[in-house]
């Protein structure tokens, strides 16, 4: 009897906790594409986080396509009406996403933490929906950086150029030793990367927010632009006649052999100098593309509109983790980028990611900090493809800036 | 009971299969029918907006470059592959030894996917890795052949890979064909001292004909879907020198988010086959009806 009674009496204890358990319980299900080693690991600081509060991780990683593989799954997620709690989704495919209805506000956590004054304004802007917040900064990685062999430039007597007469005058240098001027790999969003940094060395912030963000077509037929178009054709003879299809990280690789001397990316190239043992300041020089202003990439979770308390407490601890100092400094120490919040000690962080700290400070207040269009953050996909279709298509034929030029207003008009 | 079952046990065994068809694809073809004349972007939807995307489909320069690629792919493709196959398949009817292993041989790049071929020729044809650096290696170093990486060019490496992959099973076809043309004939044909070469056009040749037809119909649809080859050769590169219909299609749904286009460009891409194979079918009921 008196076991039965103790027996009894534990298994109503463990259901009372059991149901206490399900009430408070966060959980979240997190959608994204950090897939390779050094993204992998930095997705599991944020896994742990998550557990470390009390939270149950399901993790969905999609692998493939820079993404694209994700959007497809995530897409056919919320059509079967079964949203995941978080995904990976940034620039304004978090307004698309907004627009069909199906994210969550997250506004209490937003507020609660003062996300507002801890962000740049246009990164804040991005995480906005009509008002209220919906989605979550990870991390900001710059996209317009020009990377240098430190020894070939020493070697050949050239300094990091800072407008693009000065690149153009050390490339012309640099072949006539025998040098590969510019690492690159001809792939169409590779092409573009490059394009979104001359249009803003040679056309400033302002002319690069007219042509590539607002879209409008004096700029985008204008001289400053054919200038641009002309830029890109002259590169064109700076690169090695075997360029077509190569990846990013080759080109890298083609800088840290000393067989080429510069490569315009964004700073995820960093990761591969460092992972090669190179030093920031001793073997590779970091700087900002020539001319003024910032281009920026921001990853982010957007919310989803999920039923049930769990889900819902998950989301905002999910948002609150994610802006928290603690993630934002590891994770971005781990993936190469910068914090997205400001307030960060960045004193454990490189060289490079320092200037890109202080640079995204200033073009803050200077209001030249733009969205790069190459990255998805400045439009939506059918037009930012439209534009780089062109791009693509001028760098690897011999069409005239002008013909570009037309066939850029024409393929926005239609991109509509 | 066992009289009904008897007389409509054939048309039960079918039932489900016909309306897993029905439904998989005369319904999801119908349904892309309707999404291609909406405005969906990043996910369907229904409200009928005319011809719109059929509009930016014919503005679209990448689009037209996708079509042209499509019709010198598949013109050089066909041909060639049929050519080449005529070909073996001719030598080798000539009653050689080792017959059956250099088959084995010509059939064999058939057994790899795309995706493999694809690979192999992209290191073959790189300009630093493959013909072109051996030929300079041996000493002519004014050797070039960079067709991979020349975007005037780089079409027709799609067309040398898709032939050697596809070549062998053209071979393999008309060597049954050959085969099938009846021995009497032929002997006839010799004993009347008539040379090799005109009892193969005059009578072999044309004996073939169904099995050119099939032959054409089987290249002829892996030309329109032609898709991985491209992936793993080109990426569609340079530039979008190497589109074909199928990677544009995939582009606008899966990368640009913009599903009216995917849609529009599937509709075309089902017209062009419907071109191909409606004569076919329309040949082949009517001498089923004769």
């Amino acid at each position: 009897m008196k076991s039965y009674v103790l027996s009894t009496a534990s298994a109503i204890a463990v259901c009372a906790a059991g149901a206490a358990f399900a009430e408070g319980h966060a959980e979240a299900e997190v959608l994204h594409y950090w897939t390779s080693g050094g993204e992998a690991k930095s997705v599991a600081v944020l896994q742990e986080e998550f557990a470390a509060n009390g939270g149950t991780w399901t993790d969905m990683p999609v692998a493939g396509g820079g993404g694209d593989a994700a959007g497809t799954a995530l897409r056919a997620r919320v059509l079967s009406g079964n949203a995941p709690t978080a995904a990976q989704i940034k620039g304004p495919a978090i307004q698309e996403w907004f627009a069909e209805g199906v994210l969550a506000d997250i506004s209490s956590v937003a507020e609660a933490n003062d996300w507002a004054n801890l962000l740049p304004a246009s990164i804040a802007a991005h995480m906005q929906c009509d008002g209220t917040w919906c989605a979550a900064p990870v991390n900001v990685h710059r996209v317009d950086w020009i990377w240098a062999n430190t020894e070939i430039l020493a070697a050949n007597g050239i300094e990091m150029p800072t407008t693009w007469d000065e690149f153009n005058a050390a490339a012309e240098k640099l072949q006539a030793a025998g040098i590969i001027p510019l690492a690159h790999g001809g792939q169409a969003w590779q092409d573009a990367t490059v394009f979104e940094t001359v249009v803003l060395g040679l056309g400033g912030a302002e002319f690069y927010q007219a042509a590539l963000v607002d879209l409008d077509p004096e700029a985008l037929t204008s001289d400053t632009m054919i200038a641009a178009f002309d830029q890109m054709r002259t590169m064109r003879g700076y690169v090695d006649p075997n360029f077509s299809g190569r990846d990013w990280n080759l080109a890298t690789a083609m800088v840290m052999n000393g067989e080429a001397a510069f490569q315009i990316m964004g700073d995820w190239a960093k990761g591969e100098f460092l992972a090669a043992g190179k030093v920031p300041g001793v073997d590779f020089t970091c700087a900002s593309t020539p001319g003024d202003g910032y281009l920026y990439n921001v990853d982010s979770f957007a919310m989803f509109s999920v039923e049930g308390d769990g889900k819902a407490a998950g989301q905002e601890l999910l948002a609150e983790l994610i802006m928290g100092p603690t993630f934002q400094e590891v994770f971005n120490m781990n993936k190469g980028s910068i914090p997205a919040r400001t307030d960060v000690d960045l004193s454990g962080f490189d060289e490079c990611a320092q200037i890109s700290a202080a640079d995204m400070a200033s073009t803050n207040e200077g209001g030249t900090l733009m969205p790069s269009y190459a990255h998805g953050m400045a439009l939506f996909g059918a037009q930012s493809g439209a534009i780089t279709d062109v791009v693509t298509a001028h760098f690897n034929s011999d069409m005239s800036s002008e013909e570009a030029v037309q066939m850029l207003s024409q393929a926005v008009a239609n991109s509509q | 009971m066992t009289r009904w079952l008897q007389d409509n046990m054939p048309k039960i065994v079918l039932a489900p299969s016909f309306i897993a068809v029905m439904v998989f694809v005369y319904g999801f073809i119908g349904w892309t029918a309707w999404v291609s004349l909406t405005r969906s972007r990043l996910m369907p939807r229904y409200e009928l907006d005319s011809f719109i995307q059929y509009e930016r489909l014919a503005d679209s320069p990448r689009f037209e470059t996708a079509m042209v690629n499509l019709a010198i792919f598949g013109t050089l493709f066909i041909v060639i592959a049929m050519v080449l196959g005529l070909l073996l398949a001719i030598l080798l009817d000539q009653k050689i030894r080792t017959e059956g292993a250099i088959r084995t041989i010509y059939l064999y790049p058939m057994a790899l996917s795309m995706i493999v071929t694809g690979t192999a020729w992209k290191w073959i044809l790189n300009p630093e890795l493959g013909i072109e650096a051996t030929v300079k290696g041996w000493g002519f170093a004014n050797f070039e052949f960079n067709w991979l990486v020349d975007q005037d060019m780089a079409i027709y490496t799609v067309v040398l890979a898709a032939v050697w992959q596809s070549s062998g099973f053209v071979m393999a076809l008309f060597l049954a064909g050959l085969r099938s043309v009846d021995e009497e004939i032929i002997k006839a044909a010799q004993v009347d001292g008539i040379p090799t070469w005109r009892v193969y056009s005059a009578i072999i040749i044309p004996s073939m004909a169904p099995i050119f037809l099939s032959a054409f119909i089987v290249l002829a649809h892996l030309a329109i879907k032609a898709f991985d080859l491209v992936i793993a050769l080109t990426g569609g590169g340079p530039g979008y020198a190497t589109d074909l219909p199928a990677t544009y299609m995939y582009a606008m749904a899966f990368s640009r988010g913009d599903i009216g286009q995917a849609a529009s460009s599937a509709m075309v891409m089902m017209l062009v086959v419907f071109t191909i194979v409606v004569p076919y079918l329309y040949s082949e009921l009517r001498t089923k009806n004769d």
